[in-house]
């Protein structure tokens, strides 16, 4: 009965998100929760290697950029459908996760986090020299005419946004709730004493990093639907490293519950935020809120709210 | 386009490159490869120097090797109280490995987006007497934009390597991370050690990001093309040893060059990644990659 | 004779320049307690490490119930029934003791989700720990830790448990608490390798000891033997 309840939850949500689109025609309202929705899926996927498992990715833009890219391909290549690009874009970031777990992921974690720090750049530099997807100049993408069932595309994007950001935190959840989370967590408290109780770290590892690819992809390849545009540099933007990061450790990084608040929370203040001060700005605030919470509140706001109540009940 | 005097050119820069990559990986072999603090904000503060450098030249038309001198104790005293932070709210605790990342790779962010704010997205370069000169030797040209860096930073390194095989304090942070109680014994506190080590690796920022200014112009994001060039570096030279990263250097700069030369420029950012990945694929495998 | 339960075969290993471990041979039988002691960096933990896969070794072979397990991943020998706990406790600092119980169990025992909670707390009640179940593992005493280790270490059902000096630092009656938990646990055919300072202890408890000097050993034998060996006396005690 209990395994129930989160799946009506995530119906629900569903719902109330196509009954939205019904209502609300607002086109910023869908670019902004578009955008939040985005970051919840970068952020969960980004916790459940991170917060879960205690390897710290910092190339989440090399996986988000593939996923884009590879959308881009698929769509003028074979002008290929958003669902088929949405799978290859998982795909394709899976795979990348899956390369780079296997090269460095037998080595001390710092290895991994370095080796995803340099592949940003890599990327980026064979993307801007591959003409077909646009190279250094970029592409506009067209997006279709018409949609089924959905008075506008924007809305269909914020639609599929929403079940990426569900299913994302549902495979959290359930990660977080099976046997493999449990093994997640004895490698993260101890991965020596948990190789020894016989988990097997390495290829945990590399499923947390392939699953943490892959979402990341999946959440890239709407992307040029979405800006109409795809070039590298807005692809490959540094935001995405830092609040792939920031939003877990200021939500808390050990439950789903964490990069969903950090997203929603981050995501707001952002985007109200570059109405009134300049993105720059914008970005050194969440870097210095993000050194303060790594420094004083390390579990996140998650975190501090447990300790309050528990602290009320004793 | 193949020629004998194109390969012997582009392996003249090469070395001369990385005779200025050894400088600027100096600090990451001291940090990560001796006391084994993953600083990813190396590059970053490399990129402040150099800025450094530039407001000292615009403001006072001083060289810019000169004013990366001058900055070097100001960079010292940032090292210092940068590791106090850190040693506090991360190694003494014991959580070093995930939170201390996240906290140098804030630090990187807050550093840049700063030099973003204050100098915006344009390139900056100064003028010396000795940039854009070049010297022939045979079918050699020399350029001495390169030239000069590289001196500069070889001496540096025989600087920090005499420092660190010669000199009590030196001697102390070789051997910091492996025999702390012996250190104690003799009367050495281990944190001061560490702390004067991390001093030390990003006082040579200051110098390093001087020649970088020297060598080209700057802008406040290229410290991330610098990430992959100084821990495939320090990884390949073996980590600590500041020959091992010398030799590093000049192969990555001649690797570099090469590829620059016969490829285009564009993808000699590839050659550091993949030199990384070797690196780290030919390190002693086993359960924690020691 | 009982049968052969480990053999070690001339292993080796070194840490760059170090010598560690030179030619190190010795064999473990069903259901033995068998002790192992040395001075301090004299290879012990190392080839502990060796065995239980946490280090590769440089050369030799190890065999645990006749399948060779020299190039096999620490998890694959926990499975076959390879146990160990540590010397400085690591215990899994976010989960409770009960949940630190169940990732052996899950991982090493395949245990299903129902039985889990009530083998933990079986084994928790048999070291005496079942108390502090739901207890956070950072805010275990010492002896707790150590008992916490051990418990973990059954939780795998091992046939061989490796116990990497579980009493240093303990008092008398906490010592005499842990040698009859492992005396317990050896009685029901569990076979055990214990690393001990504590010469009381590894004398009373052992049938059989290996001294180990400088990563050799240098004597093998029953206690009474190893007491009356005078290069044991010379290793301990010096010229």
């Amino acid at each position: 009965m209990q395994r129930c309840v989160p799946v009506v939850l995530a119906l629900s949500i569903i719902g109330l998100g196509l009954l939205l689109t019904a209502t609300v025609e607002n086109r910023y309202f869908y670019f902004a929760t578009y955008v939040i929705l985005q970051y919840v899926v970068l952020a969960t996927a980004w916790n459940i290697l991170g917060g879960y498992t205690g390897y710290v990715n910092f190339g989440t833009p090399a996986f988000f950029a593939l996923g884009a890219y590879m959308a881009t391909f698929l769509m003028r290549a074979y002008h290929a459908p958003l669902p088929v690009q949405l799978l290859a874009g998982g795909l394709i970031s899976g795979l990348l996760g899956l390369g780079i777990g296997y090269l460095t992921l037998r080595l001390k974690g710092v290895f991994f986090s370095i080796a995803t720090l340099a592949l940003t750049v890599v990327l980026q530099t064979v993307m801007i020299n591959w003409e077909f997807v646009g190279g250094a100049k970029g592409l506009s993408i067209m997006r279709p005419a018409t949609v089924l069932f959905f008075s506008s595309y924007v809305k269909f994007l914020f639609a599929v946004m929403l079940c990426l950001a569900v299913a994302s935190v549902t495979i959290a959840w359930w990660l977080e709730h099976s046997w493999i989370g449990r093994g997640l967590a004895a490698i993260r408290d101890n991965e020596e004493a948990a190789e020894c109780m016989a988990v097997p770290t390495l290829k945990l590892k590399i499923l947390a990093t392939t699953v943490s690819g892959a979402l990341m992809g999946m959440a890239g390849a709407p992307f040029p639907l979405h800006v109409t545009l795809i070039e590298p540099t807005s692809a490959f933007n540094l935001d995405y490293a830092v609040n792939s990061l920031a939003m877990p450790m200021i939500g808390g990084t050990t439950t789903w519950l964490g990069p969903v608040v950090g997203a929603i929370l981050l995501g707001t203040a952002q985007q109200t935020a570059t109405v009134t001060i300049s993105s720059a700005l914008n970005l050194l605030i969440v870097g210095v809120v993000l050194v303060a919470f790594v420094i004083l509140a390390p579990e996140g706001l998650v975190g501090l709210v447990r300790r309050l109540v528990q602290r009320e009940r004793a | 386009m193949f020629s004998f005097e194109l390969l012997l050119n582009a392996v003249a820069a090469g070395l001369l490159l990385g005779g200025f990559y050894a400088a600027v990986s100096l600090g990451i072999s001291v940090t990560f490869g001796l006391l084994e603090v993953a600083n990813i904000a190396h590059p970053v503060f490399i990129i402040a120097g150099a800025y450094g450098a530039y407001a000292l030249n615009t403001a006072f038309a001083l060289d810019p090797i000169l004013a990366g001198l001058l900055l070097t104790p100001i960079f010292y005293g940032l090292g210092v109280v940068i590791y106090r932070i850190y040693y506090v709210s991360f190694e003494q605790r014991g959580e070093e490995s995930l939170r201390g990342l996240v906290f140098f790779f804030g630090l990187m962010f807050i550093v840049e987006v700063s030099l973003l704010l204050v100098y915006g997205v344009d390139y900056r370069m100064i003028e010396t007497p000795y940039i854009g000169r070049s010297v022939l030797i045979g079918p050699l040209g020399i350029s001495l934009r390169l030239f000069v860096p590289c001196v500069v930073g070889v001496v540096l390194t025989l600087v920090v390597y005499l420092f660190l095989a010669k000199t009590f304090y030196g001697r102390a942070i070789m051997g910091v991370s492996q025999d702390s109680l012996a250190l104690r014994l003799m009367g050495a506190d281990p944190v001061h050690i560490k702390t004067i080590a991390f001093g030390l690796a990003v006082a040579t920022t200051s110098l390093a990001g001087a020649l970088l200014l020297v060598i080209a112009p700057v802008e406040p994001s290229i410290g991330r093309e610098y990430i992959g060039r100084v821990f495939a570096i320090t990884v390949l030279g073996g980590m600590g040893s500041i020959g091992g990263t010398l030799v590093a250097a000049l192969i990555l700069g001649v690797a570099e060059s090469l590829t620059a030369t016969f490829s285009g420029p564009s993808w000699s950012l590839a050659v550091s990644f993949g030199l990384l990945l070797l690196a780290l694929a030919v390190r002693p495998s086993g359960l924690f990659g020691r | 004779m009982a049968d052969m339960l480990l053999e070690v075969q001339h292993v080796t290993k070194r840490f760059g320049g170090f010598q560690a471990l030179t030619d190190v041979s010795l064999q473990v039988h069903q259901g033995e307690r068998f002790g192992l002691i040395g001075p301090n960096g004299s290879g012990k933990t190392t080839l502990i490490n060796c065995i239980s896969g946490v280090l590769r070794t440089d050369g030799g072979r190890m065999l645990f119930q006749g399948t060779d397990i020299t190039t096999l991943p620490a998890h694959q020998r926990t499975r076959l029934g390879i146990a160990r706990s540590f010397q400085i406790p690591k215990p899994f600092t976010s989960m409770t003791v009960l949940e630190n119980l169940c990732i052996p169990l899950i991982y090493a025992a395949q245990t299903h989700d129902a039985d889990v909670t009530a083998e933990a707390m079986e084994i928790l009640r048999r070291m005496g720990l079942q108390a502090k179940a739901g207890t956070r593992a950072t805010r275990l005493s010492l002896i707790e830790l150590r008992k916490l280790e051990l418990a973990r270490a059954m939780a795998a059902r091992p046939q061989l448990l490796i116990s990497d000096e579980a009493m240093a630092g303990l008092s008398s009656s906490e010592v005499d608490e842990i040698l009859a938990i492992l005396t317990a646990l050896n009685e029901r055919g569990i076979s055990i390798i214990m690393i001990e300072h504590i010469m009381r202890a590894v004398m009373r408890f052992s049938q059989r000891i290996v001294v180990f000097d400088a990563g050799q050993i240098i004597a093998q034998g029953t206690p009474d033997e190893i007491v009356r060996n005078s290069a044991v006396e010379k290793a301990y005690l010096g010229e």
